[in-house]
């Protein structure tokens, strides 16, 4: 039972991470269809802000906890600049054009942010400081579920509350979701729609930052390349949940995280990608919009 | 107060009005008839800046608004209902209608407009929080006429609000349709095929074919004009 329940934290830690990371493909592709390809590296952006923030406050003595605030905080704003200044050059000016112009260009803003930071960084795998100390009150459950795993989980369902608040209270959240629902309507009722789409790079960016501090403080190192694994996973998870579909990227997220955990604990940790996109492919020949994805319907 | 002076406008390379001229009066009926394709909604997107013309003039209220982006347009008082209604349909009746006020800041003055509309169309009060995408098709254009009022329009566009719908709905419809125009001195631009009930409605009329207006005059005129009837009165 231990065991299980080891394996249900820990799938449950990974597929938050994957929800995290999955919420920009979504939200970016249910206001524009496009999808970012360029998106896991602003997830591999905040990881080295973060790891460079939290070099500097070591120095300065600061607590473990204290340095991954601060060094989230600041690696939402840098990733949030970023996919801003991505949708604003790269995107923004292709609107209108054949939808492959986009998608190629995403394709190769991924590679220049990747080839960016190994220019100004380094090749190597950077050690990340362990950020999250073993905190007492977990000991007697060390053995199912860490500390780590704990604030991981914490932090995303904190995140995740505030997103849905958002989305569904203020009012950038209304216009997001009329933009999504028919954009030339919600400019007819005077939803700025630029400003919107603007927005949901940020916020997307924003989550991707906290999907990229928390797990570089788990995993404890950082590299030029994490982005790729990370984004493909994150993407499988969106298309697994249904494209588009806020809730669909937390299911999606959550469901391959326990289709990963269980099956390197039950079967061989040696298959687990192969189960991963297996399990992908199966959903998507049996509900090819995904679990929550709406049957696509034909905008004339 | 709203002029348009030998506008073009293009779908990629195809044009699809060739110099339309049309003058809207303050406190008008204008309705805008003619056959399928004939870029009746064209004009109206061309109005709002969703399908900006390449040349000629737009004038509201004195000034040029050829160019301004769709969403300055509805601060300016400028305030579609769209052909098919284009309700919002994973949004409830109340959200529709809180975004037709999404410009305005004043919660209370949005709140006795709410409730304006409510008495314009009494069935909105019971679907409130029932998703815009699931009501019927007379009910969507009710609360699309609806979140059009929240904007608090100066100048109403309407497209095609009868299509599709029951004899007794339409008739209730262009009821209303008059009454907003009466209440609230609010300019009123109606786009129809049903060219009989429109012009019965409107000031004046203009007649639009392949892109260009072919006919301009008082609504009663049109009515008693020989070629209209023919074309689209069908007698
Ligand atoms: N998005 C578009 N792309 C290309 N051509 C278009 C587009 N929208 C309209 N057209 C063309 O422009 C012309 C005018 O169309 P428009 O929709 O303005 O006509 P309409 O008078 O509103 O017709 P209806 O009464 O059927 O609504 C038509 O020939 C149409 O095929
Ligand atoms: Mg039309």
């Amino acid at each position: 039972m231990d065991y299980f329940l080891e394996l249900f934290f820990g799938g449950l830690t990974r597929g938050s991470i994957y929800a995290l990371i999955a919420l920009g493909y979504t939200m970016v592709y249910g206001i524009i269809q496009l999808i970012n390809f360029a998106h896991g590296e602003i997830y591999m952006i905040g990881a080295f802000v973060a790891l460079i923030v939290a070099g500097v406050c070591t120095i300065y003595g600061l607590s473990g906890v204290a340095i991954l605030i601060l060094a989230g905080a600041v690696a939402i704003v840098y990733a949030a600049a970023y996919g801003y200044t991505l949708e604003k050059i790269a995107y923004r000016p292709l609107r209108g054009s054949p939808r492959l112009s986009p998608l190629i260009s995403a394709i190769g803003m991924s590679i220049f942010l990747q080839n960016y930071v190994l220019l100004v960084q380094t090749a190597d795998y950077l050690p990340f400081p362990r950020l999250i100390p073993d905190f007492a009150f977990m000991e007697p459950v060390a053995h199912i579920i860490g500390s780590p795993e704990l604030v991981i989980l914490v932090t995303t369902v904190v995140t995740m509350i505030l997103l849905t608040l958002l989305i569904k209270k203020t009012r950038v959240g209304k216009g997001m979701r009329a933009t999504q629902q028919d954009m030339n309507m919600a400019r007819l009722v005077g939803v700025n729609v630029d400003r919107v789409i603007s927005m949901t790079f940020i916020i997307g960016s924003a989550l991707a930052a906290i999907a990229g501090v928390l797990v570089a403080s788990y995993i404890g190192q950082v590299n030029f390349y994490i982005g790729f694994l990370a984004g493909v996973k994150a993407f499988t998870a969106a298309v697994l949940g249904g494209i588009g579909s806020i809730p669909g990227a937390v299911l999606g997220g959550l469901v391959l995280g326990w289709a990963e955990s269980f099956s390197a604990g039950y079967i061989s940790s040696d298959y687990e990608d192969v189960f991963t996109f297996g399990l992908l492919v199966l959903i998507l020949i049996l509900r090819p919009s995904g679990i929550l994805g709406k049957v696509t319907k034909q905008k004339v | 107060m709203l002029k348009i002076n030998n506008i073009k406008t293009y779908y990629g390379n195809i044009q699809a009005l060739k110099d339309v001229t049309i003058e809207i009066k303050e406190g008008e009926i204008v309705a805008l008839i003619g056959a399928n394709g004939a870029g009746k909604t064209t004009t109206l997107m061309s109005i709002c800046g969703i399908t900006p013309p390449r040349s000629g003039e737009i004038i509201f209220d004195g000034d040029s608004i050829r160019g301004v982006a769709a969403d300055k347009l509805v601060q300016k008082g400028i305030i579609q209902v769209p052909e098919g209604r284009r309700i919002f349909p994973d949004l409830t009746v109340q959200e529709n209608l809180e975004m037709g006020a999404y410009l305005r800041k004043n919660k209370r003055l949005i709140q006795q407009d709410m409730n304006y509309v409510m008495t314009l169309f009494p069935i909105l009060e019971n679907r409130r929080n029932q998703l815009g995408g699931t009501l019927s098709g007379g009910e969507q254009q009710m609360l699309a006429i609806s979140r059009a009022l929240m904007a608090r329009p100066r100048v109403l566009l309407l497209d095609e609000p009868s299509l599709g719908l029951a004899p007794l709905i339409i008739k209730q419809i262009f009821e209303i349709v008059r009454k907003i125009n009466q209440e609230n001195n609010t300019t009123i631009f109606l786009v129809e095929q049903n060219a009989n009930q429109a012009l019965k409605l409107a000031d004046r009329g203009y007649v639009m074919e392949n892109g260009r207006i072919t006919l301009v005059d008082s609504a009663d005129n049109l009515l008693a004009n020989d070629d209209v009837r023919k074309a689209y009165l069908g007698i």
